[in-house]
């Protein structure tokens, strides 16, 4: 406020912070200042208390006193009751910071004789406001004078005036009024009062009940306009704005480990990124706490906080269980760095939960946020609204840089990869943990179905629950699919076996090779021997075959010579033939 | 009656009026916030009602709220004028400008103990 008061910008409406958790965020800095804002809902909702908040925040942070003209309850009833908040109204009330009227109508014992007008209130709250310099105003419930007072016109034309002259005195105030049937107020005072309109809501489903506000009108100023869920518990009021945080956290590249080394080796050798959210997800007995505790126990090793958020385990047990396979996370809880918060999320509504998570993350200020596991968010057919409830929670932890670590139980029979709340998407690095039942075993298996920014590894590994934590082995992968435990030993063996008979096989054949290659060659020898008789035989009667026909043409010119005849050509070419 | 702070109107009961058996005198108190017309008129009707009825047992105290702001809270007063019968108890309160006298007398238990 001061801040806004100190800019030279005065156009701006001037909003009043109400210093509740959340509220000043959805209404970009509070209520109207100097004007009247409407707290409507139903009985039970928390109006007395948003107004008392509004009033001792105002006096204790802001240094506004206020004025509290209670309608209902009286002085002593409103300090017990918000005692309990740990708002010290006595207190307040002797530094002049509070000052509580109780205007008192008692139907039974007024007579109304004519006009009348409602001067004494204005008197009354005129007076409390300038003995304490009152900057915020409640008028909690001021409908109820309409039970109190015949004459419901000059009621509501007095209620009119009294808004103005609010306004007019410049006091921010707050005015309660029970929700009506189809009305916002059962008197309809949203009529008078129309710059700020916030709607309380009480709602039950599923046994379990949310409270929600939602800011239906502020004049002058943008809003959210959702339905906000939110707690009243030891300290007070909080709203939770969590659907308006944007995605604008920022990345960090920094790197840290799962606690098991060969998992990290399959995250790219490093393990998950810092601030990202990591989903496992398997059916009942996989080993999802195991991984969890690991990683815990990684990160407390590291010295880094904790939180872990145990939704159906209780801490001693999940402490003794991880024992059992040699982590002993009960030294971190010792030391501090550990901290479980054992709830089922049923019992106070999904909501509420959510706001107790935050409010545990912003106590605690852990690096680490385990939520074991998320199904458990799942009540009934909620689904829906549990998503967005895990939507939103990831979102804050983003936000604030926080790893998440979700387990998420996969009931059987449906698809692995399918998260019974659909968040697959809001996942940085999800692992999947499965059975694997072969020879009337059951294996565990782990992959990795998705790792955003990372190199991964794309095989499936044989889990093991060791007495020093969380193994991983190759599996054997074949042919025959994939194959764990000792049906991977015996698949091991048989597939030596295998191999020996084909490299026997391989020598035979080779050897076979080799004697036919002999034998061909013998073969060839033969024919080769065959045919050099073959040639040397005809090679003979050609020489005897010429041999004859020289003797034949010596014979015929010896017989010429004789005959005493000329030599002639043809003779000479006859006998070079 | 004007802008005087409290205003405090005795009048000594004359002897002879009907017996009663302890609480002779009516203390009324009539809270107002100035005078305004209503403020006025109420002081008027309910001077008449008195003077008519309660013949000199009355003591009518009048409060300006404008003047005397805190005096509010322990009468429970919001609306104006009003008129607070605080004796005989039990205590009893009247709203408006008393113009309706049946009401008044009602409203004051009077009637009954007088007719």
């Amino acid at each position: 406020m001061k801040k806004i008061k100190e800019k030279p910008v005065t156009n701006v409406l001037e909003k009043s912070p109400t210093g509740i958790q959340g509220l000043d965020e959805i209404t970009g800095g509070g209520l109207p200042k100097g004007r009247p804002t409407l707290v409507c809902g139903n009985a039970g909702c928390g109006k007395t208390l948003l107004a008392m908040e509004f009033l001792v925040r105002g006096a204790t942070q802001y240094n506004e006193p206020g004025v509290f003209m209670a309608f209902e309850e009286t002085e002593k009833e409103l300090t017990t009751n918000v005692e309990s908040l740990g708002f010290d109204l006595d207190m307040l009330i002797s530094q002049n910071k509070l000052k509580i009227d109780h205007v008192f109508v008692e139907r039974s014992e007024i007579e109304v004789t004519g006009e009348y007008d409602l001067e004494g209130l204005f008197i009354r709250l005129n007076y409390a406001i300038d003995s304490i310099g009152a900057k915020r105003v409640v008028l909690d419930t001021v409908e109820s004078l309409f039970s109190g007072l015949p004459n419901h016109m000059i009621l509501r034309a007095e209620l009119r005036r009294l808004f103005r002259w609010l306004k007019d005195k410049g006091v921010t105030a707050i005015i309660t009024g029970e929700r009506g049937d189809e009305t916002l107020t059962r008197q309809g005072l949203e009529e008078y009062v129309s710059d700020c309109v916030i709607l309380l809501d009480h709602r039950v489903s599923e046994q379990t009940s949310t409270r929600r506000l939602r800011i239906v009108k502020y004049r002058g100023s943008s809003h959210g306009t959702n339905e906000y869920p939110f707690l009243i518990d030891d300290t007070g009021f909080s709203v939770l704005p969590i659907t308006s945080v944007g995605l604008k956290h920022s990345v960090t590249s920094e790197r840290i480990s799962t606690g098991v080394p060969r998992l990290d080796t399959m995250l790219g050798g490093k393990g998950y990124y810092r601030g990202s959210s990591v989903l496992v997800s398997g059916t009942a007995g996989t080993g999802k706490s195991s991984l969890a505790a690991h990683f815990s126990d990684a990160a407390c090793r590291r010295g880094e906080h904790v939180l872990y958020f145990a939704l159906e385990e209780s801490p001693a047990q999940i402490i003794r269980n991880m024992l059992s396979i040699g982590i002993n996370l009960d030294q971190w809880v010792k030391k501090g760095l550990l901290r479980f918060h054992s709830n089922r999320p049923t019992f106070s509504g999904l909501e509420s939960y959510l706001t107790v998570m935050h409010k545990e993350v912003n106590i605690f200020k852990p690096r680490v946020v385990i939520i074991d596991p998320i199904s458990s968010f799942i009540i009934g057919i909620n689904e829906l609204e549990a998503k967005s409830m895990i939507m939103r929670l990831v979102d804050f932890l983003k936000m604030n840089q926080l790893t998440s670590f979700m387990t998420n139980l996969s009931s059987g029979g449906t698809a692995l990869e399918h998260t019974r709340i659909d968040i697959s998407s809001l996942i940085d690095t999800w692992l999947l943990l499965r059975d694997i039942e072969i020879g009337g075993e059951r294996n565990r298996g782990i992959y990795i179905l998705k790792s955003r920014g990372m190199k991964h590894s794309n095989q499936i590994r044989e889990f093991l629950l060791t007495d020093q934590g969380v193994d991983l082995l190759d599996v054997y992968v074949g042919p025959e699919g994939v194959l764990t435990g000792s049906a991977r030993l015996a698949q091991e063996a048989k597939e030596i076996a295998i191999q020996t008979m084909h490299h026997q096989e391989i020598q035979r054949k080779q050897l076979e090779i080799y004697r036919r290659k002999k034998a061909m060659e013998a073969q060839i020898a033969v024919l080769k021997a065959e045919f050099e008789t073959a040639e040397a035989e005809a090679l003979k009667i050609i020489a005897f075959e010429e041999q004859a026909a020289k003797q034949l043409a010596k014979d015929r010119e010896d017989m010429a010579k004789t005959r005493k005849a000329d030599a002639s050509p043809e003779m000479v070419d006859s006998k070079k033939i | 009656m004007t802008t005087k702070k409290t205003e405090k109107k005795s009048i000594t009961p004359p002897k002879g009026s009907k017996k009663k058996p302890e609480n002779d005198k009516w203390i009324l108190r009539l809270y107002v916030a100035g005078p305004t017309p209503k403020a006025l008129a109420a002081l008027k009707n309910l001077k008449k009602i008195c003077d008519d009825k309660l013949q000199g047992k009355f003591e009518i105290e009048v409060i300006d709220l404008v003047k005397n702001p805190q005096l509010g809270h322990d009468d429970q007063i919001l609306a104006l004028p009003t008129l607070v019968r605080k004796l005989p108890s039990p205590v009893r309160k009247i709203i408006g400008d008393l113009s309706d006298t049946e009401r008044v007398l009602v409203g004051l238990d009077i009637k009954q103990q007088h007719v």
